[in-house]
């Protein structure tokens, strides 16, 4: 897996560029993340994201739009209009995980 | 200082150019829970990776976005192999409602959502719903009787009008 520089810092990632090793994340890394997708987060961004990250941690696997909509109480609407075009992909890369496998 | 610190940060391309004017056009012809899921998902799959996505519904496949049908749709095993089930099973009364108990559920097992539900969840991620005026005629239905997020009743002509250079599913 290579390493890239991102915030000063080697981090682990997959060809793509998402983290592999969750725990190299924190929240000024997620930050720098959103930056390199042209993304300013604020309050509303991070809900989703500490969403993501808490979702994580007690599921093993990130959630997919609709769980992020059902279990975090985030209208899917404004996760378009947050992370636009790619919600779900832009979620996970810059809470440092993985990309969703669900379907729906 | 090593290669690794000076190269340029490896960053996912989500706005690859071209990517924003893909387009999806999905005709649903059949009113069947089984063939209903299908067109629903793929839409909500595309809009999920920014794909404009227009959906039309025509002939059978306006049980649907029929208010009156829509939450009810059903899966009978009768005339389809893929069930494994002795072909005279299927038309025993109870069968059909059993059946549909049964999809239903390994359906919401997975946390997709029926199908008022997950029309409103295609709708909040910017798809684009269409009914087929010769079904609305022929049916004697008007845009009351249909769910309330399409956008409206349209020809054949105009639904292909709206999805020029569109990648289409027929289903």
């Amino acid at each position: 897996m290579p390493v890239t520089t991102i915030d000063n810092r080697p981090v682990h990632v997959n060809d793509e560029g998402f983290l592999t090793e969750p725990a190299e994340w924190d929240e000024a890394l997620g930050t720098a993340l959103a930056a390199e997708i042209g993304i300013e987060l604020g309050d509303e961004h991070w809900r989703a994201i500490r969403f993501l990250r808490d979702d994580y941690a007690s599921h093993g696997e990130t959630p997919t739009l609709r769980r992020v909509t059902v279990a975090g109480g985030i209208p899917t609407k404004d996760l378009f209009r947050l992370f636009p075009q790619k919600p779900a992909k832009k979620m996970a890369y810059v809470a440092g995980l993985p990309k969703p496998h669900g379907c729906v | 200082m090593t290669t690794t610190d000076t190269a340029p940060a490896i960053v996912p391309s989500f706005d690859t150019p071209g990517s924003a004017a893909r387009k999806l056009a999905i005709i649903c012809s059949k009113g069947s829970l089984d063939m209903a899921y299908p067109g629903l998902i793929l839409a909500n799959a595309a809009l999920g990776e920014g794909v404009e996505t227009h959906m039309f519904f025509t002939f059978w496949g306006f049980d649907i976005i029929n208010k009156k049908t829509m939450a009810d749709l059903r899966f009978t095993p009768l005339g389809n192999t893929a069930t494994h089930m002795p072909q005279g099973l299927g038309g025993i009364p109870g069968v059909t409602h059993l059946a549909t108990s049964k999809l239903k559920k390994s359906i919401a097992d997975l946390d997709v959502p029926e199908v008022p539900e997950f029309l409103e969840q295609i709708v909040a991620s910017g798809g684009h719903l269409w009914a087929c005026r010769m079904s609305a005629d022929m049916n004697h239905l008007t845009e009351q009787d249909l769910y309330d997020e399409v956008e409206g009743i349209i020809s054949a002509s105009d639904f292909i009008e709206k999805t020029e250079g569109a990648q289409l599913l027929f289903i």
